[in-house]
């Protein structure tokens, strides 16, 4: 499904501010699979999905999905087969256009646009029977402007977009930390559904270790633009956040040894 | 000063109220739904008024004529589109060369000459100031007309990406789409507007001069907040694209009365563009007040 090979971005090259966000990752994603990925600020785990999403283009290394390499690909282009939610709940929707304006938009995604008017009556029908599962009342308000939803509701309207034409991958960086506890903890509920309900290959960042234990079917774990830690199954499971930390503890040692073995050799 | 004075000239600037409220659709487009800053539009609007002209002397119908202003502000819009998206040039200096271009453009298209004539007695015009109330209804027709066009194209799925990109670029590209090819259709249809009012207005007066587009991008801006105050106060409670187009138009027209009350008061006319520059200032910081939170690109 998702075939990333030995990819290396450093942003600011060659300057003061200098700094290697990815180094040489390899990670490859079976299909219907559901990864969430771990890591301390700046260990790259926003910069891994900005890679695949395609904000900027990559130093070194490819990336493959369903077969199809989308290395070269511009951003709007890989959106065929990529849906995303971002961390800031303003980004994921057009404020200012109705939330069947939003859906239509997102439904159309990879196609041609064409002159057709932009929703029908049965597209509409479509997106009441979305949001109804959605349980937040918003089906009776395809007409209010995005913008005037709360930040819980926006992502999930957002997730909702992401996904509704079920894209290859979808990409979910953090898309809960600016929310509330209960808010967050909802939207994770929803993401779930949607993620098993559709069966998509995804990867959602998070800050937090427990969700990162409690959903999914894998867990990799970032430092230092590298991927440090990666389980699933059984062993994913059972896993606990003090095991997590020490392994983190670890395993960062472990390569700060090996580094100063290399300076010192 | 006699009020019957003042209502004789009420008809001339409704027609100019409808001519330039067509300018401001176009401008519209880029300001308030790309929400991009396009100059180029004081040079696309003497370039259709030229193309206008010269087509009608060369024999073309006036509606023919007209149609050709409209593909050349197109044009004119395109390359700013394309020195924009291709060499990476912001919009804003991307508009400000074409427009500075464009004056020559203008200048070849009317054979050196930077005034010409095209006098409804010898041509046959759409409009003219010479019969009103033709060109009056003629002027309301037309608007109507481009109205419902932009209407259903902003409807389409072509025209809602668009807005998108206007409203939330992050999401337009999550979602597929390109803002270059939003904003390249954007600006070619904006300026397509412009160009063509740019003709209607050379008919009108009965000639084209190179310097015609002067101001029109403030004329322009005028027209759509003047519009948006009144609409805010008239209709507080329905904010349709419609009607925001309506207003567009209204903002023109009123705009024109008011000049027009300031000649009347024997206002010296060299003072006129201060005049245009203090009403816009007044409606932009009246709507500021109005919303506290102020338009959404004020800051630019």
């Amino acid at each position: 499904m998702l075939k990333i090979e030995h990819i290396s971005k450093t942003f600011n090259p060659r300057t003061v501010n200098e700094k290697k966000a990815l180094s040489d990752l390899s990670l490859s994603l079976e299909d219907g699979e559901f990864v969430t990925v771990i890591g301390s600020n700046g260990a790259g785990k926003s910069t891994l999905l900005n890679a695949i999403a395609g904000t900027w283009p990559l130093d070194e290394g490819k990336i493959i999905i369903d077969g199809t390499d989308i290395t070269s690909l511009p951003d709007y282009k890989r959106a065929k087969f990529i849906g995303r939610v971002f961390q800031d709940p303003l980004m994921g929707t057009a404020a200012d256009m109705w939330i069947e304006e939003n859906m239509a938009l997102a439904l159309r995604r990879g196609q041609k646009r064409t002159l057709a008017q932009g929703i029908t009556s049965a597209q509409r029908e479509q997106f009441r029977v979305l949001l109804k599962d959605l349980d937040l009342q918003l089906e009776e308000r395809l007409s209010t402007k995005a913008g005037l939803l709360s930040g819980g509701q926006r992502q999930a309207l957002t997730l909702l977009m992401a996904s509704m034409n079920h894209p290859q991958l979808l990409l979910l960086d953090e898309h809960t930390a600016a929310l509330d506890p209960r808010t967050a903890k909802k939207v994770l509920t929803i993401t779930d559904k949607l993620v098993r309900e559709n069966n998509l290959t995804t990867l959602m960042i998070t800050h937090n270790m427990q969700d990162a234990i409690d959903y999914g079917d894998r867990l990799i774990m970032m430092n230092d633009g590298m991927i440090i830690l990666d389980i699933k199954g059984e062993e994913k499971k059972n896993t606990t956040r003090e095991e997590l930390i020490s392994r983190f503890n670890d395993l960062s040692e472990e390569k700060l040894n090996s580094d100063n073995l290399l300076l010192t050799s | 000063m006699n009020l019957l004075n003042l209502f004789s000239r009420f008809p001339t600037a409704l027609a100019q109220g409808l001519i330039y409220g067509i300018m401001a659709l176009g401008v519209y487009i880029t300001f308030r739904i790309l929400k991009i800053s396009d100059l180029t539009v004081d040079g696309s609007f003497a370039t259709g008024g030229a193309a206008a002209v010269m087509a009608i002397i060369a024999g073309a119908s006036p509606i023919v004529a007209l149609l050709l202003a409209f593909i050349t502000g197109l044009l004119c819009g395109a390359v700013t589109a394309l020195l924009n998206s291709r060499l990476k040039i912001p919009t804003v200096l991307a508009s400000i060369l074409v427009q500075l271009a464009l004056y020559s453009v203008n200048l070849k298209i009317q054979k050196g000459s930077a005034l010409i004539a095209v006098s409804v007695d010898r041509y046959n015009l759409l409009i003219s100031s010479r019969n009103l109330t033709k060109s009056n209804l003629t002027g309301l027709l037309l608007t109507a007309v481009i109205i419902a066009i932009l209407y259903w194209f902003f409807g389409t799925e072509t025209g809602c990406a668009i807005r998108a990109t206007g409203n939330n670029q992050a999401m337009a590209r999550a979602n597929g789409i390109n803002p270059a090819v939003s904003r390249f259709i954007g600006l070619s249809m904006a300026n397509g507007l412009v160009g063509f009012a740019g003709g209607l207005l050379a008919q009108f007066q009965g000639f084209t001069d190179v310097s015609m587009g002067r101001g029109a991008i403030v004329i322009g801006l005028a027209a759509i907040i003047i519009g948006e105050v009144l609409h805010s106060i008239l209709i507080p409670r329905n904010f349709s694209f419609m009607l925001r187009l309506i207003f567009v138009i209204v903002g023109g027209i009123i705009y024109y009365m008011v000049m027009v009350i300031i000649l009347w008061m024997h206002i010296d006319s060299n003072d006129l563009k201060l005049f245009t520059a203090l009403i816009v200032a007044a409606f932009f910081a009246a709507g500021n007040l109005k919303n506290k939170g102020g338009f959404s690109n004020a800051e630019d």
